[in-house]
């Protein structure tokens, strides 16, 4: 399934316009240590972080996964936005906190 | 800029306490292997080494300089900076060890993984490190 039919399919709001929508996802992943995030997460995760500065971006790119998403509603940043926007990196977001979220990414097989 | 032997070389200022800039010239550097044709995998692990020295000299270095040389052999990337050095450079390579502070952590740094990234997101890592002088973080990756 790639990131368009993942949020239809949830629901959940993409905040990138129509950027980075076709890319496939294979596997969720949660954290909030960046650096952590960069020696663990997979090529193509739908990568579940609470961060919403202007790294994140950087470490989505640098990891190569497929999305970004942001649980619980939390408001990013106008600039990460079109970071984010310019390198082809679709950020997500959702009411529901991460637990759902990775729930919802295995009810759908992803 | 290309010289004529083939070889590549750039220079990057690393701004100090400006971690939202943090992370352009390693995103210069990819930009530019990929453009060379570099395998996906070889400028995937030069990214993300360079990303970490590059966070490192923004939090513990206050700024610095990156030095990227290109040749048919390897991509060789020098970050320096001037800022209070490593004490215990055994210890900082350690997975765990930060002295990151509650703000930096706040935006997920600080996990003490970078050093241990770079090592292993490089074939050869060379780090001089004197307290009170500075920190120079060679990183190389091999083409073949
Ligand atoms: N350029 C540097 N100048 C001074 N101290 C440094 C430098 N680079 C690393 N250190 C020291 O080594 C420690 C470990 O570095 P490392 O990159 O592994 O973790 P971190 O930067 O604290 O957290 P993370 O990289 O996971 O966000 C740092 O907390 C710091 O004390
Ligand atoms: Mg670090």
């Amino acid at each position: 399934m790639n990131v368009r039919e993942f949020a239809e399919k949830t629901g959940m709001k993409v905040l990138t316009g129509d950027k980075g929508l076709d890319k496939e996802l294979a596997g969720a992943y949660v954290c909030d240590l960046l650096s952590w995030v960069m020696s663990h997460a997979n090529k193509n995760n739908a990568w579940i972080t609470v961060h919403t500065h202007l790294n994140v971006v950087a470490v989505a790119l640098l990891t190569e996964v497929a999305c970004v998403i942001i649980p619980e509603g939390i408001h990013v940043e106008e600039p990460t936005v079109n970071k984010a926007m310019e390198e082809g990196i679709a950020i997500l977001s959702s009411d529901k906190s991460a637990y759902e979220i990775c729930c919802l990414a295995h009810e759908f097989k992803v | 800029m290309g010289l004529s032997d083939g070889t590549i070389k750039m220079s990057f200022t690393i701004l100090p306490d400006d971690l939202t800039a943090a992370g352009e010239a390693s995103s210069s550097m990819k930009k530019m292997l990929n453009q060379l044709g570099v395998s996906p995998q070889l400028v995937k692990k030069a990214a993300i080494a360079m990303y970490e020295a590059e966070i490192n000299a923004v939090i513990h270095g206050g700024g610095g300089i990156a030095d990227i040389i290109i040749d048919g052999q390897k991509i060789e990337i020098l970050i320096r900076d001037e800022g209070p050095g490593i004490p215990d450079l055994e210890l900082a390579m350690q997975e765990g060890y930060s002295t990151a502070s509650d703000e930096i952590r706040e935006m997920g740094f600080g996990a003490g993984m970078g050093l241990p990234n770079m090592k292993r997101y490089s074939d050869e890592l060379i780090i001089h490190s004197e307290v009170g002088k500075g920190t120079s973080v060679k990183i190389i990756v091999n083409f073949y």
